[in-house]
């Protein structure tokens, strides 16, 4: 039986799609079986992160209401073929999705990959908590800014109580990825460092994203940045993470800035 | 080459880091008393209702948080079928118990 995880954050904007899809890209790099199953119902854009919104047929609503099955809603991605998206669905609203349906889906899910990887829509409602009740494990996606970590922290709060395996009295397993995350402005003092995040969270690190104009381009061209953009530091961070998602020990490299002769002598960001 | 240091403005990330270090000591505390309440809430309905048929609307629980001890108060409200026209009758349980 696969894993299930929720990349999940509260606030939106952070980078849980593109974390989702670069996660789940890394993981099919590494030989596995991987799913990437969108639940922002509604507002869909998982689809276009993975490059793949002109082949969606059936969504996820489809497959929970029994309209269509499983495998004629999964689209295999065309670059990796052990990568798969199970789209949202982008009309219909989402009080369709019920708990039991979502349980169906995850099972069967569970069944065929190695790894189930939900990606939760921003906020606390309904379709945040539906996709993360039948996780086994959270990757909390927080931007060293005051208002993401204490979104997170809400989140936080809700894997440890409104999920199925907390209700069975489990304790979730939880990774913090910090994305966005700028190491000159962290130095200077401007934005908050690892450290803080950490110790204001208390959850294990799993990675650290940096900033980088990379991410962007990998969404223009709508392929995950693992598969586009290979050799950029982004990629790089995120093949780590998902290494130490799947259990190995990899030393954590915290992205330093590269700093140019201006910078180094005002000390600003010189760009 | 730290020359020109004055002219930069005060770092302002140890300020973000102490203010989420308070705001969420107390948040945590809110949501976790808010769910200990719910929890009361449901559970005292469920044994009451055993006994006398309520308005679930009715129970009222609030944790009132004082210096050495906290005050717990639960307010039921019971239909009273003496009462000629449709009068309630309040009955009061209040505890204390030590501040967690």
């Amino acid at each position: 039986m696969g894993k299930v995880i929720v990349v999940t954050s509260g606030k939106g904007g952070v980078g849980k799609t593109t974390s989702t899809a670069a996660l789940g890209a890394a993981l099919a790099r590494m030989g596995h079986n991987v799913v990437v199953v969108d639940f922002d119902v509604g507002l869909r854009n998982l689809d276009l992160v993975m490059g793949a919104e002109r082949r969606v047929v059936f969504d996820l609503i489809n497959v929970v209401q029994g309209v269509a099955k499983l495998t004629q809603a999964l689209i295999r991605d065309k670059r990796l073929e052990t990568l798969y998206l199970l789209p949202a669905s982008q009309t219909r609203d989402k009080d369709a999705l019920t708990e039991e349906g979502i349980a169906r889906v995850i099972y069967d899910l569970r069944s065929r990959f190695d790894w189930v990887i939900c990606d939760s829509p921003a906020g606390i409602e309904r379709g945040a908590t539906l996709a993360m009740r039948y996780a086994d494990e959270a990757v909390i996606v927080t931007n060293p800014e005051v208002s993401s970590v204490r979104d997170s922290d809400r989140i936080i709060g809700l894997l440890d109580s409104k999920t199925e395996k907390a209700e069975r009295g489990d304790r979730m397993a939880k990774h913090l990825l910090i994305a966005r995350f700028d190491p000159g402005r962290a130095a200077r003092g401007e934005m908050l460092n690892i450290q803080d995040v950490l110790e204001i969270l208390s959850i294990p690190l799993l990675g650290v994203i940096p900033e980088s104009e990379e991410v962007l381009r990998a969404s223009n061209l709508g392929a995950p940045i693992t598969i586009c953009g290979q050799q950029s530091a982004p990629a790089h961070a995120y093949m780590d993470a998902a290494r130490r998602l799947a259990g190995e020990e990899i030393e954590m490299l915290i992205p330093t800035e590269k700093q140019g002769l201006f910078a180094k002598i005002f000390g600003r960001r010189a760009a | 080459m730290r020359l020109f240091r004055f002219l930069r403005p005060i770092s302002s990330a140890p300020v973000a880091r102490e203010r989420l270090q308070i705001l969420l000591e107390y948040e945590r505390r809110m949501v976790s008393q808010t769910s200990l309440i719910t929890t009361l809430k449901d559970e005292i309905l469920a044994v009451v209702s055993r006994h006398v048929s309520i308005d679930p609307e009715k129970i009222h629980v609030s944790v009132d948080r004082g210096e050495g001890f906290s005050t717990l108060a639960v307010g039921v409200q019971i239909p009273n079928k003496l009462a000629t026209e449709g009068g309630v009758l309040q009955t009061g349980v209040a505890g204390q118990s030590p501040a967690t």
